[in-house]
């Protein structure tokens, strides 16, 4: 007998949920004293991949939290899969927590039919389902392995299998590839990429912009709680003018007048801000000049150097010493 | 509702599963039997100590021709007035039936024997060798087993007998009897089962389980689930310990106290006793998972587990101190507190036949069962997860305050 284990595709008997799947206005968190996320909107479409992203102690566990009401927000509202308590649509929802939790006494079997099962998936179902999965992804030897005994890669696996046995709609990843090897971070972005592909909505969160670069369409910046940038990674580029630079035989003539204004020199290099005219203007002026044009290249920023512009360089550098940490 | 109701069963089947086939369930099991077999053993050297220190041996140093009458008349009281109440006989050697003889025997004693008193002289003119203290209670013995001898044997006088129905206050007395047993073993059981929830939520807390359950299911169901998948541990519990005592009481003969039976008869009684049992373990053991569940590791579960043993017994010493008191404030205190109400209310059912207490009581309890979970479940929120709105709430009741006493 053959078990379906694809992602789910939409299911014509459940009611339409409009563009968004996650659409949060104002989100406030306090512990304490401290103002953990302050004024947060998020709008995340349906079918698609969004990532958080931000250095640790930036909210992102807390708004994580706060959308799958795990916590109450001090003040906001969040609408889930068009309901405003989540834990009403609980059994439409996987999530895969930052740190890790199983029963170590517990079969891997049963640990992902018993994660279906608190969604509502009967356990018979959730036990043929869990056997399918876990052959899938290549653990079909270790099915009836007690969780204490599995590796730790194999058992971030398992749980990971719990989160989407009962076919969720909207998946929450938080930090989903810490403590992956390469091999498995890139066999996670392919199972994203699948759920995503059929119609499932990812949202995860990381501080290694690298993934959220290749997986997300859209991303949400966080900083000390706050998001200042919500959009289309596109967009967050965008918010940066390509760089050029410029290398001349020449350093000196009348052409070094038709150099953008905030041009760095550094020996024969010129490094400036593509300007809005384009660069046809200069060239003109530096063939006419005799600079001896020797290369041209236009740089488009990548994520990271919008999260900078974006977040600000302390921010930045905090998620750099993260990412050397991990790899240390 | 539904929804509870399904992941309350999810977490307890898990939780039930998990505990009932783990080896610690077989020492679990096994717990009760340890202190029986020692109490048994210690019980069995004391009442040896105790036979010989009521039975004492008496030296007989006479004829022997009136050795043999004073047995006999020995042997004819102790078929009337029980062999434990007469002191043993052991006739004196011949060649020892002498003051030197009768002085060493009474102070080093004699084959492995310590004899309490010498009986010497003859039937008609006896002389009781012993302490004052001996002398004194038991010359009279003496005396009726010497009259005996000299007299032949004895027989006693035939009796017509009537039986009469027990009085009022001596049934009420022995229902008070059947009551308090109920009570103390209502609370042994309850105080043996119920304090291990308290360690309920440290497994999910430290394995970070806990994140996955809260984002699943209400914390009410996971408290809910929990509660019930640890009453059906201490029913099996209960059912073995209980088969194993049917079984040696079957098996060794022994004669159980005769109790009176209890004012709702005795099947009901049972009805009520298992009720009762599972109402006082649901009230404490919401109330201790909810304690538990603040508790941020096992050594903090265990540093409670005191004060938790002594509330548990402030609750029986309220119901039981308030047994002989039916109807009167106090006991009425008891019924509706609801922490002792299961003890008061199973008291209750041994001394007063009425049976609408009991509905009322037991959905009273059933309600406060509900209110604790939800009130632990909130508490659980909002401490442990960090959840909820309290500080903004509070705030913007201290500004709608404001609001109306300063008026802008």
């Amino acid at each position: 007998m053959t078990v379906d284990t694809s992602p789910p595709t939409a299911d014509p008997s459940t009611p339409a949920l409009g563009d968004l799947a996650i659409d949060a206005r104002g989100l406030i968190k306090n512990f304490d004293d401290f103002r953990a996320v302050d004024g947060v909107d998020l709008q995340v479409r349906t079918g698609s991949i969004f990532g958080i992203l931000g250095p640790n102690g930036a909210g992102k566990t807390t708004i994580l939290r706060m959308l799958l009401g795990i916590i109450e927000p001090d003040d906001g509202q969040r609408i889930i899969l068009g309901s405003e308590n989540p834990l009403k649509v609980a059994q439409h929802v996987g999530y895969l927590p930052e740190e890790r939790g199983l029963y170590p006494g517990m079969k891997a079997v049963e640990a992902i039919a018993f994660m279906g099962a608190l969604r509502g998936l009967p356990l018979k179902e959730g036990r043929k389902r869990a056997r399918a999965l876990m052959a899938e992804h290549g653990l079909g030897y270790a099915m009836e392995r007690q969780i204490r005994q599995l590796s730790k890669g194999m058992a971030q696996t398992v749980q990971l299998l719990g989160t989407i046995v009962h076919r969720p709609r909207l998946i929450v990843l938080d930090e989903p590839f810490s403590g992956l090897d390469a091999l498995n971070q890139q066999k996670l972005e392919r199972m994203i990429r699948a759920q995503a592909d059929a119609g499932v909505t990812v949202i995860f969160s990381t501080h290694v912009i690298a993934h959220a670069e290749r997986l997300c369409e859209e991303i949400a910046i966080i900083t000390g709680g706050k998001v200042p940038f919500h959009g289309k990674v596109e967009t967050a580029r965008d918010r940066l003018r390509p760089q050029v630079r410029l290398e001349t035989r020449e350093l000196d003539g009348p052409w070094r007048a038709a150099l953008p204004p905030g041009t760095l020199p550094d020996g024969h290099y010129w490094h400036f801000t593509l300007p809005d005219i384009g660069v046809e203007p200069l060239l003109r002026a530096l063939i006419e000049g005799d600079a001896g044009i020797l290369s041209l290249s236009i740089e488009r920023p990548g994520l990271h150097d919008a999260f900078v512009a974006i977040a600000g360089e302390a921010a930045a550098a905090e998620l750099v010493r993260e990412q050397d940490e991990k790899i240390a | 509702m539904k929804r509870l109701i399904q992941a309350s069963w999810v977490i307890a089947r898990r939780d039930f599963t998990a505990v009932i086939f783990s080896k610690s369930f077989i020492f679990f099991l096994l717990g009760p039997f340890f202190p029986i077999l020692i109490g048994l053993a210690a019980g069995g050297v004391g009442s040896q100590v105790a036979k010989d220190i009521n039975q004492p041996v008496i030296a007989i140093a006479m004829a022997q021709a009136e050795v043999d009458a004073l047995i006999t008349a020995h042997h004819g009281l102790a078929d009337q007035l029980g062999s434990g109440n007469l002191p043993f006989l052991a006739p004196l050697a011949k060649r020892d039936q002498n003051e030197a003889g009768i002085a060493q025997l009474l102070n080093q004693g004699s084959g492995g024997k310590n004899y309490m008193g010498v009986l010497s002289g003859s039937l008609d003119h006896p002389h009781f060798t012993a302490t004052p203290t001996d002398v004194a209670r038991w010359q009279g013995t003496v005396g009726l087993i010497l009259q005996h001898a000299r007299d032949g044997q004895a027989k006693p006088a035939r009796l017509t007998l009537t039986n009469i129905k027990a009085s009022d206050s001596e049934r009420n007395t022995s229902r008070l009897v059947t009551a308090q047993l109920a009570q103390m073993i209502l609370f042994l059981l309850t105080m043996l089962l119920a304090g291990m929830v308290l360690s309920n939520l440290v497994e999910e807390k430290t394995n970070k389980i806990i994140e996955i359950l809260a984002a699943s299911v209400p914390i009410d169901a996971i408290f809910l689930g929990k509660l019930f998948a640890m009453l059906g541990m201490a029913f099996i519990g209960i059912s073995v310990w209980f088969g194993a005592g049917a079984i040696a009481v079957m098996m060794t003969d022994v004669n159980l106290p005769l109790l009176a039976t209890p004012a709702v008869s005795w099947p009901l009684f049972f009805v009520l006793a298992i009720t009762y049992f599972t109402t006082a373990y649901l009230l404490l053991g919401s109330l201790f998972l909810g304690i538990g569940g603040m508790a941020s590791s096992v050594r903090e579960v265990q540093t409670l587990s005191m004060p938790v043993t002594m509330a548990q017994l402030l609750f029986f010493f309220l119901a039981s101190f308030t047994v002989t008191k039916t109807g009167e404030p106090i006991e009425l205190f008891a019924v509706l507190f609801p922490f002792s109400s299961p003890f008061a209310m199973l008291a209750r059912a041994a001394q007063e036949a009425a049976l609408w207490p009991h509905v009322l009581a037991l959905l009273w309890q059933v309600m406060w069962t509900g209110l604790i979970i939800r009130i632990g479940a909130r508490l659980f929120r909002r401490n442990v997860l960090k959840s909820g709105r309290m500080r903004v709430k509070r705030r913007s009741l201290l500004a709608r305050l404001f609001k109306r006493n300063h008026p802008v």
